[in-house]
């Protein structure tokens, strides 16, 4: 490391001046290494700043990572609706008999009422290409809203009253200011005099932005300012729930078996290996073996909940059975001793004093797994749990999504608006793991012992 | 929602044979339990195992077959003339089961295409089949349990080992769960082997391992333009290594220069703050990196790129390999901060007494003792880089290009699998049984990868424990 460096080294320059001492005096060991001493103070200075930068280079990637999530998807969590005075006459909900049924009630044309309402604001717009850039404003749901709210109340039909409803999702994010009106018109997705009837609208006081609850109520949808995480939620409920009655179970079973009772020989050596091997295949591969077996072999249906717990619990069953090993370790042999001296059976020993004393650390296992499983995307995409699911599945049996899957699903939508909405739903996710990994810390913090 | 029914019923009984097998061995000895061999619930217990077990095997039997056996039995009920085509020869297999399944979305209730009266028929004998099976079912299943449990509660007496019988079934459980953990290996290779013979006996080995043209579109008409689907997966494997390169070069001297930091100069406070932010980035799901690399860092490389005029690819290797460096930051720096603290003290005090300074201890002889360990780390990451999906699903390409050039977009191993298998597929097309192919290369890869990094870590541990 020493740089030969001669000019480095004062004493020896004033050696070298005073002329004398320098004929009979060599260079001692000391003087080379004091020669060498500023640049190597300066190496392990720069050593240094290595480590700090490096250390500054991920911290700002991390913060890179959350800053722009939550700065593109916070505006999700709020929505623009309008309010319209909307009158839906006797004569569009009867039937040919002048009647209203329920069967008429569920057939007839909600778009009308609610495009008259519009044009009311506006008389001024005449021609049809006009008035289809005007009803564009209005959501594609809200005539299925209006059909929800007469059924629900049929005193409604024939009087004028007030209803509040989303905005399509390009209006939703012009009012969010997130579209560039200098930009040329036939660029953006919202024309000059669509931006004008709103602001028309805005000045009228019947545009308002509320918390956005259709994103934590709704399941799947085509419309952005419609679609919501609910259905993808109840799916990973699901498919955890799954994952964790089986999970559980087997790798508390396994990692007993293997650390109290199975005997040291090639066979225990070898679900050793196996485990280890397995904790480290890629997610994809366990996905290909779900659907070569459980879907093809065993004929289990696709995009079902079922299939991807079973699929997640073969990828979290290492990390539960390691860290069920690890708890199971940490308890003393003294507790084991005594209680089989007392005349326990090894199994009773087990039960009644090593399980209830390993169970904080098999937990945090447990839940770490779960977290894991939760976040996992790549296996539900190979059987089938991609679909475009519409309906809030009922049961582990039902097409289902799961939330990272949703999130890929919509990172995929070329809607501006999804783009807000995946993010609202990565902040979803995370908020999810960071609660369960708090769980772990804190079960870990509360009851680990230190023996 | 039958079987769920039939469930609840099982368990309730086995609770009813727990008290009663308890209640026996009581009764049997005048409430002196003392005579008893076991504890009197290992009696209970010992009914409930004996009233439950049998029962519920034979549900889980039956779930599992039912569907391959009332199938069957549609199958061969139906008329000759139903399996004839339209053509007058026999149907295909392939045509069979859309039959069997237009009779079995028929039998559900569900609105099926066009059902003939055949399928109807059909349906309405697979629905029939099935209610008697599922009474039949109750039926054995019922009188398995209350048989079991009679048996077993007939058994009960002072000389009745019990507890041994209920520990032997608790033994055998666990010895199962254990076994788990072999049958997913064994699931694994035997799926991938088997799909890839399929694929293999379809597109010559040498085509698959050497050929440099991928392009998976099988033609549906034979004249088709492009019809001829090639599976060359050079290209694959070029661009799953450029991304994994790009990667490590990310992780490694991050990952390395961090953990040195944090182990050998970083006060504790210091290390108390930064080590959990960094395992932080350990628990993102990929997902989310896939999306922070599609939607943040890719658009912010090509802009930068037409800033210095160079062209880069929207989908370009170097977005998706920056940011799988990103996720794998943690993992090598918790394995390195492992091993360099795992070096023992004495080293480095010996190295400061020769008058080492701390950089030179920690160049000269920290690394060199930890390096195996740091290895083996770096090849566990390597291995993570090359099976992660959704990053690159997200963020690379699609096309197969066979280049070097980072700017530009390349696709990998994992991203052909996704695509080749998501969607509405035929199951023995050589597009569908490329992928298993596919995952046969990349489970091998990674599992010679592990095998090597597990062997140096623990090669090493044993220098110094």
């Amino acid at each position: 490391m020493a740089s030969p460096n001669p000019n480095a080294y004062d004493p020896a320059a004033a050696a070298a001046a005073e002329g004398t001492a320098v004929s009979t005096r060599t260079r001692t060991t000391a003087d080379i290494v004091n020669a060498g001493l500023k640049g190597r103070y300066r190496a392990e200075k720069r050593f240094r700043m290595y480590g700090v930068i490096a250390i500054a280079a991920a911290l700002m990637m991390v913060t890179t990572l959350f800053v722009s999530i939550v700065s593109k998807g916070y505006t999700a969590f709020a929505i623009t609706s309008i309010s319209l005075p909307v009158t839906v006459e006797r004569d569009l909900v009867a039937n040919a008999e002048g009647e209203i049924t329920d069967r008429s009630i569920a057939f007839a044309n909600y778009a009308a009422p609610l495009r008259a309402a519009l044009e009311a604001q506006f008389p001024e717009v005449e021609s049809r290409s006009e008035r289809r850039a005007l009803y564009e404003i209005l959501s594609d749901g809200a005539s299925f809203q209006l059909q929800r709210m007469i059924e629900e109340n049929p005193d409604l039909i024939g009087r004028e009253f007030t209803m509040t409803s989303p905005v399509s999702s390009d209006f939703d994010v012009l009012n969010k200011g997130q579209i560039d009106l200098t930009v040329p018109e036939n660029m953006r997705r919202v024309s000059d005099a669509q931006a004008g009837w709103f602001e028309a609208l805005q000045e009228r006081g019947l545009i308002e932005t509320t918390f956005n609850t259709n994103l934590f109520t709704n399941g799947d949808s085509r419309q952005p300012e419609l679609a919501g995480i609910w259905g993808a939620v109840v799916g990973s409920f699901y498919t955890l729930m799954v994952t964790l009655l089986l999970s559980f179970p087997i790798g508390v079973a396994a990692a007993v078996y293997l650390e109290e009772f199975a005997p040291k020989n090639k066979w225990t050596d070898l679900i050793e290996v196996n485990i280890n091997n397995l904790a480290a295949v890629p997610s994809i591969v366990f996905g290909l073996l779900g659907l070569a077996v459980f879907l093809q072999v065993f004929g289990l249906p696709r995009s079902a909940p079922v299939v991807g717990g079973l699929v997640l619990t073969l990828m979290t069953l290492p990390t539960i059975i390691i860290a069920s090993r690890a708890a199971l370790k940490s308890v003393p042999p003294s507790i084991r001793e005594a209680a089989l001296g007392v005349g326990a059976s090894k199994l009773q020993m087990i039960t009644h004093h090593v399980l209830p004393l390993a169970m904080p650390g098999m937990l945090t296992g447990t839940i770490i797994g779960m977290a894991q499983a939760l976040g996992e995307t790549a296996p539900l995409l190979m059987i089938g749990m991609v679909a475009f699911v519409v309906d809030i599945p009922g049961g582990p049996m039902d097409p289902a999504t799961v939330l990272p899957v949703q999130i890929y699903l919509w990172a995929d939508s070329p809607e501006r608006a999804f783009v807000a909405k995946t993010s609202a739903a990565i902040m979803v996710l995370l908020a999810f793991l960071v609660f369960m990994n708090a769980a772990a810390v804190l079960l870990r913090k509360k009851f680990e012992r230190r023996w | 929602m039958q079987s769920f029914t039939l469930i609840l019923v099982l368990l309730v009984l086995t609770v009813v044979g727990f008290r009663l097998g308890r209640g026996r061995a009581v009764s049997v000895v005048g409430g002196e339990t003392r005579k008893l061999h076991s504890l009197p619930s290992y009696y209970g217990m010992y009914v409930a195992l004996w009233c439950g077990i049998p029962a519920f095997l034979m549900l889980g039997l039956w779930l599992a077959f039912q569907d391959t056996i009332l199938t069957q039995m549609t199958l061969a009920s139906l008329p000759d003339t139903a399996l004839v085509g339209p053509d007058g020869e026999r149907m295909s297999d392939s045509r069979i089961g859309l039959l069997l399944n237009d009779i079995r979305n028929t039998a559900q209730g569900n609105i099926a295409s066009a059902s003939t009266e055949i399928v109807r028929e059909a349906a309405a004998y697979y629905n029939s089949l099935k209610a008697t099976g599922g009474w039949l079912l109750t039926v054995v299943v019922l009188a398995l349990a209350v048989g079991g449990a009679g048996w077993a509660w007939k058994r009960v007496s002072p000389d009745l080992r019990a507890r041994n019988g209920v520990e032997l079934a608790v033994k055998v459980f666990m010895v199962i769960c254990s076994t788990i953990a072999i049958f997913t290996t064994i699931g694994i290779i035997l799926s991938l082997l088997f799909e890839s013979l399929r694929f293999f006996s379809k597109v010559p080995v040498t085509e698959f391992l050497f050929g440099t043209h991928w392009s998976p579109q099988i033609s549906l008409r034979a004249d088709q333009v492009g019809s001829s689907g090639s599976f060359g997966a050079i290209p694959l494997f070029a661009g799953t290594f450029l991304i994994s390169a790009i990667a490590m070069a990310v992780a490694v001297p991050i990952g390395l220069l961090s953990a040195i930091y944090m182990a050998e100069y970083a006060p504790r406070k210091v290390r108390g703050i930064v080590k959990p932010m960094l395992e932080i980035l350990a628990g993102i799901p990929t997902v989310v990196y896939g999306f922070f690399a599609a939607l943040t860092v890719a658009p912010f490389f090509r802009d930068s790129g037409q800033l210095f005029g160079l062209s880069i690819s929207s989908e370009s290797a170097l977005a998706a390999g920056l940011v799988m460096g990103i996720m794998i930051i943690p993992f090598v720096s918790s394995l390195s901060d492992d091993v360099i603290t795992a070096v023992p003290n004495a080293m480095r005090e010996g190295s400061y007494g020769l008058g080492a300074t701390h950089s030179e201890t920690i160049k000269r002889v920290v690394l060199p003792a930890a390096l195996p360990g740091i290895v083996g780390g770096i090849l566990l990451a390597v291995s993570r880089a090359i099976g992660e999906t959704m990053i690159v699903v997200m963020a690379a390409g699609l096309a197969a290009n066979l280049t070097a050039n980072p700017f530009e977009a390349v696709t990998t191993v994992t991203v052909q699998i996704v695509t080749l298998l998501v969607g509405d597929q035929e199951f023995d097309s050589p597009k569908t049984l490329a992928a298993f192919a596919l995952g046969l290369v990349l489970f091998t890869i990674t599992l010679v990868l592990n095998v090597i990094a597990l062997r140096v870590v623990r090669k090493y541990r044993e220098q110094y424990e």
